[in-house]
């Protein structure tokens, strides 16, 4: 199967994923959206190891998913948290760093 | 004999210390200690001057080299001091007429408090005057010049608790400030022009300097003798300062500040030779102040204040004459140390005077005092006749040199200047003949004060009238004697250097002339106030007479262009400052506050907004990388 495909793939995820992040207000559907846009890069990265027959962008994707990981614990915390103090999950119902 | 010279300043130094530090224990001995220590250095200047007699004309002059001040790689200011004749002259002067007057103080001021205090101050004022005529070097003169005008403030203002006092040594030590400015230019621009500011180098390179940048120092210089000496434009303090006791003024009038003036320009008379035009102005200075403080002299009825208008004048003589050039600067010095005699002669005549009429000062509140105060009246008789040159007398030989000096200047300017100098001659005899006459002679117009007390006039203590009569001595005697067989010419010239000019009239015409005016000015005088009585209220009198009690209007002047002048100054500058300072700066501020406010507006709060900008800022970034790459 030839390579680009799967970079289409990635390209293809990543928007959704962007949109999903400008569009929903849902917090947690931001966040998953978040998942997938990181998701495609690993797999871009993936895909160029291949293609490039070395394992630099294999060994990058690791790295990516344990920040991910990372990013998670923190993430939904926050997203915990927020809800209890607020009772919603809306990105833009946390507004209070404006004038 | 190098190594006295310092003790010269050392002694008064030491007395003002003592004086000032010691506290109430020396109340009751003070007076002696300033007085004793005074006479010390009289003494020591007695025994230098004894010295310099001794030795040949080129090698009289002694230095001594006390220590490196501010020793710096291209700067070097010493305290070394310099005593030739020029500087013996005056130490001889300082000291001794300073001395007599510190012994008068102890009688006039002997119901004062404050006393010792007054005498530390005097001490102080020696010391500052005996700095700045031996200096050997203009940064110590400088030392010695602002000394004389703290103590100056000090003496001027002793009777604090009178406002009138404490704003006259306010309006001394300002006006004084303004002349110092033009010492300190002097010295500032001396040393950028020759790298030094030591008497000696100076004067050698006078020869080799610019004549437009030895104008320029010149007049600086002039600016600084015009404060201190009292001369137009800066002599509106003298008169206010008769609000110090009298053996102030004599001490101010005679033997120390004014004089400061007048030494600055004999002193440095290589800058002057070489700057005809700084030399011009110093002779216009001198010729208007010595008939404006003449006129004012003549329109006083403040005994102290018609004698201050006197002191105005008679320096204007000698400014006058040390503009002259070397034709005049021994005369100038000469008239210095004679008025020396006999004005402090005349200033404490008054204040012996007024001790014996309550501290009175109105000459019209006078009248036939001379059979109460006998030896007040001889004292300030010969006095009287020195300051107008009754042949002779002191006043007599120094007058008369000045005014042939005047006219040996040549050409049209020779017989302007000569005119004046008689001319304030003749004003000299009427006002001090119109002093004589208002105090001594005449029916007695004394009344009871506003406390009733009826003034008994009555004759000084011997502590007052001995130093009278050795002044006394000074003013009829000295005179002839620095006259005979050019005594003081050749004394000075090794100095100043001395040219006989080219006088257009004999000696023998002018002294013939001077003589004339001064009948003119005596019989004027005795027709007004001697004939007929003299009213005890002071008639309305002309324009003039009314302008010249108000001093001429200098103060008036003052106000308006200065007092006036600043405020309007001030006023424009506040203006411009709220409307233009401000203006634009309170325009940035605003304008960078509508600005933020605008940007504020992407700060909405939504973290989608802030994430389109993040992919937008990515995305134009990409786009940016791969058209430079397509390039």
């Amino acid at each position: 199967m030839n390579p680009v495909n799967y970079l289409y793939l990635a390209a293809l995820l990543f928007t959704i994923g962007a949109s999903g992040v400008l569009i929903r207000r849902n917090a947690i559907v931001v966040f998953m959206c978040v998942e997938l846009m990181l998701n495609a890069c690993n797999l871009t990265l993936v895909a160029f190891s291949r293609m490039h027959g070395n394992l630099d962008g294999q060994i990058i994707a690791f790295f990516t998913m344990v920040v991910a990981a990372a990013e998670v614990v923190i993430g939904l915390a926050i997203i915990v948290s927020l809800f209890r103090s607020r009772h919603s999950a809306s990105v833009d119902d946390a507004s209070l760093m404006k004038l | 004999m190098e190594n006295l010279i310092a003790l010269l300043v050392a002694a008064p130094l030491l007395g003002a210390a003592v004086l000032l530090c010691g506290g109430r224990r020396l109340d009751r001995a003070g007076h002696w200690i300033g007085t004793v220590l005074a006479a010390a250095s009289f003494v020591v200047g007695a025994v230098l001057f004894t010295d310099m007699l001794g030795k040949g004309a080129e090698d009289r002059t002694l230095r001594q080299h006390l220590y490196s001040w501010i020793p710096v790689e291209g700067f070097q200011a010493d305290v070394a001091f310099q005593l030739d004749q020029l500087s013996m002259t005056f130490v001889l002067l300082i000291t001794g007429v300073g001395t007599l007057i510190h012994i008068y103080s102890i009688g006039y001021m002997e119901h004062d408090e404050r006393r010792r205090r007054f005498f530390g101050y005097l001490n102080l004022f020696l010391a500052a005057m005996l700095i700045l005529v031996i200096a050997d070097n203009y940064l110590l003169l400088y030392v010695g010049w602002e000394g004389v005008g703290l103590a100056s403030y000090l003496l001027i203002g002793f009777w604090q608790h009178k406002p009138s006092a404490a704003t006259a040594a306010k309006k001394a030590f300002l006006v004084n400030r303004v002349g110092d400015i033009g010492l300190s230019i002097a010295i500032m621009l001396m040393f950028t022009t020759f790298g030094t500011f030591a008497f000696g180098p100076v004067f050698e390179a006078t020869g080799d300097t610019s004549e437009g940048k030895l104008t320029a120092i010149g007049l600086m210089l002039l600016l600084a003798a015009c404060g201190k000496s009292a001369q137009v434009p800066l002599q509106s303090w003298l008169g206010d300062a008769m609000e110090g006791p009298t053996p102030v003024s004599a001490l101010i009038h005679a033997a120390t500040m004014v004089t400061a003036g007048v030494y600055l320009i004999v002193r440095s008379g290589a800058v002057f030779n070489g700057a005809p035009d700084a030399q011009l102005v110093v002779v216009v200075v001198g010729a208007v102040t010595l008939l404006f403080g003449a006129i004012v002299g003549c329109a006083k009825d403040d005994i102290k204040k018609a004698l201050a208008g006197s002191t105005m004048s008679q320096i204007g003589y000698m400014i006058l004459a040390a503009g002259l050039g070397p034709i005049g600067y021994v005369f100038a010095i000469m008239h210095l140390v004679t008025h020396g005699f006999f004005k402090a002669g005349l200033f404490l005549g008054a204040g012996s005077v007024m001790h014996g009429m309550n501290d009175e000062v109105d000459m019209r509140r006078y009248g036939g005092l001379r059979k109460f105060m006998p030896v007040t009246f001889v004292t300030f008789g010969l006095g009287y006749l020195a300051i107008i040159g009754f042949p002779g007398l002191s006043g007599f030989f120094s007058k008369d040199m000045i005014i042939e000096a005047a006219f040996a200047k040549g050409g049209t300017e020779g017989w302007i200047l000569g005119s004046v100098t008689l001319l304030g001659a003749a004003i000299t005899a009427f006002y001090m003949t119109r002093v004589m006459l208002m105090t001594f002679f005449g029916e007695k117009r004394w009344q009871p004060d506003a406390e009733g007390h009826e003034p008994h006039p009555h004759e000084s203590p011997k502590s007052m009238t001995i130093p009278m009569i050795v002044l006394a001595f000074g003013s009829v005697f000295a005179g002839g004697f620095f006259s005979l067989g050019d005594r003081f010419l050749h004394w000075l010239e090794p100095v100043t250097g001395h040219d006989h000019g080219h006088a257009p009239v004999s000696a023998a015409t002018v002294t013939a002339a001077t003589m004339v005016v001064l009948v003119i000015g005596v019989a004027i005088a005795w027709a007004m106030y001697g004939r007929r009585p003299v009213p005890a209220v002071a008639p309305r009198g002309s324009l003039l007479t009314r302008a010249a009690r108000r001093d001429l209007l200098q103060d008036d002047f003052n106000h308006v262009v200065l007092v006036r002048g600043g405020e309007h100054l001030t006023r424009s500058l506040v203006y411009v400052d709220h409307t233009l300072v401000d203006g634009v700066v309170n325009g940035t501020a605003a304008s960078m506050g509508g600005l933020s406010g605008r940007l504020r507006k992407l700060q909405n709060g939504y973290a989608r907004s802030y994430a389109v900008s993040m992919f937008g800022g990515a995305a134009v970034l990409i786009a940016a990388t791969l058209l430079m790459r397509a390039v």
